[in-house]
């Protein structure tokens, strides 16, 4: 034992267990969300405290974490985030997908392709995709087990009828295993295709509700739609202007003040990786390799490496 | 209390439970891949895997019935310092340790509720032997298809019928584990 004034990963060795019972039951019943006795953290609650929560009980001294906030690594979030668990776990960090063991992620699923050795765990708001239908949680509850979720479908319908398509862009409604509707926290619709038959494990924590649920690998995940109205993600009808990925999700930044304008990757890691092979947008400028001289020092890729 | 009830806990509780409950999510969220574990163990006839997880999972919240041959007074001992675990009967369990005979009749367990489908036991069955061959196993968690040596498929089978509802189990042999949820669909081969 060392005298430091906080345990392994912070979390106390019975609360461990408790959120490690919960995912053990939320893996069992994919797209369940089971409630926890969710702990005071030494952050506030829009900070993902569910999630923290989730990753402090998963983590072991031997993972590399990668902390993303809307894609970003570099955000006060991701950055606190990630210090804090280097801080009480003493693990490994990394900004590149590839090498992380255990992800922890606001809003977005990475681009590159996850792995069986991997986990990517969820921050979530409001776990309850029922909620803005029907507030009272004993309510819910029994719609899940009647599997009674045809209000869904009648508010997604409604959106077709108002604006010709379904309106919802992040959040978008999932079912599981062809049994529980499930809320894949606010991703963009975009990445909804990604949470189906994944490779890697997912696990989502929501603090302040105080609910886990997951994913397991190779789970079957469908966005909701309707036959004369299938599911599309969507993204802007664009490249990303630095690395010309046509594939990626992309964040619109504004440039200047006489309405420039740019769209770049919003997954930071992805876009740096593709400049490093060489790949340029509209506007961005080559790169040199960085990566292959930074990974022979078993350093880890400063965000500087790749700046303009 | 024997002194034997004093040994076997983890000595780096924190990294042991940290690294024992990975093994464990592993196994049960990728039914048929067999893992190992260390770092504790129990008095006979308790399994190093089966001790690891007591040691792992239960607290002085979670009932524990042991069946058979695993409700010794050693056993007992050794659970009572390490974990705190009220021992109980199979039907207010939320974890059970023993020999698949000793378990029967399965039914007797919680299965959890249609509002609280987590309200369900956690099943330690102690095999003689545990590979990758057996019953044909698939569903979330497995690519295409796995094989496991269960002790049988037809209760796992029934269980699987209950879904969401049903038991969870892990299956201990030595230092190894395999899990195998309840949504995991079980066909004889
Ligand atoms: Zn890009």
């Amino acid at each position: 034992m060392t005298d430091q004034a906080y345990n392994f990963a912070y979390l106390d060795e019975q609360t461990k267990r408790m959120i490690r019972r919960a995912i053990l039951k939320g893996v069992a019943v994919p797209g369940y969300q089971v409630p926890f006795a969710s702990r005071e953290m030494p952050m506030p609650y829009g900070w993902g405290t569910g999630g923290v929560q989730v990753t402090a009980a998963c983590l072991t001294p031997e993972d590399t974490l990668k902390v993303i906030d809307q894609g970003a690594d570099d955000t006060t979030n991701a950055v606190s985030i990630r210090k804090f668990f280097q801080r009480t776990a003493q693990v490994a960090t990394t900004e590149a997908t590839s090498e992380a063991t255990v992800i922890q992620t606001r809003h977005r699923i990475p681009e590159a392709p996850l792995t069986k050795d991997q986990i990517l765990v969820y921050q979530v708001p409001i776990p309850e995709p029922l909620r803005f239908l029907e507030p009272r949680e004993t309510e819910t509850r029994k719609m899940h087990s009647l599997e009674e979720y045809g209000l869904m479908h009648v508010k997604l319908y409604e959106d077709i009828a108002r604006h010709g398509a379904i309106a919802t862009s992040y959040a978008y409604p999932v079912k599981v295993e062809g049994r529980y509707v499930m809320d894949p926290s606010p991703i963009p619709k975009f990445d909804n295709p990604k949470l189906s038959n994944s490779p890697a494990l997912q696990l989502f924590g929501a603090g302040r509700e105080q609910r886990i649920y997951a994913l397991p690998p190779f789970t079957h995940v469908v966005s909701l739609d309707f036959d004369d109205h299938p599911f599309e993600p969507s993204k802007a009808p664009h490249d990303c202007d630095l690395c010309g990925a046509g594939e990626s999700y992309l964040d619109e930044v504004i440039t200047d003040d006489q309405g420039g304008r740019m769209f770049v990757c919003s997954d930071t890691d992805f876009c740096r990786t593709r400049r490093e092979e060489g790949h340029v947008g509209r506007l961005g400028e080559p790169q040199f390799s960085s990566k292959k001289i930074a990974n022979s020092f078993e350093g880890i890729c400063a965000p500087e490496e790749a700046a303009e | 209390m024997t002194p034997e009830a004093l040994m076997g806990g983890f000595t780096a509780p924190p990294q042991h439970s940290s690294r024992a409950f990975r093994a464990a999510l592993t196994a049960l969220s990728r039914p048929g891949t067999i893992v190992t574990v260390e770092g504790g163990h129990g008095p006979a006839p308790l399994s190093p895997a089966a001790a690891i997880l007591a040691l792992t999972l239960l607290d002085g919240t979670t009932p524990v019935h042991l069946a058979g041959g695993h409700d010794a007074p050693a056993l007992r001992d050794w659970l009572a310092f390490h974990t705190g675990a009220p021992v109980v009967g199979a039907e207010g369990a939320a974890f059970a340790i023993g020999t698949w005979a000793a378990l029967q009749p399965i039914p007797r367990f919680a299965i959890g509720t249609a509002e609280y489908p987590d309200r369900a036991a956690t099943l330690i069955i102690e095999m003689p032997a545990l590979t990758a061959t057996g019953p044909r196993l698939s569903g979330p968690g497995i690519d295409g298809t796995a094989q496991l040596s269960l002790p049988e498929a037809a209760a796992f089978r029934a269980n699987r019928a209950l879904f969401p509802l049903g038991f969870d189990c892990f299956l201990t042999c030595g230092s190894h584990l395999a899990g195998l949820p309840r949504s995991t669909i079980v066909e004889d081969i």
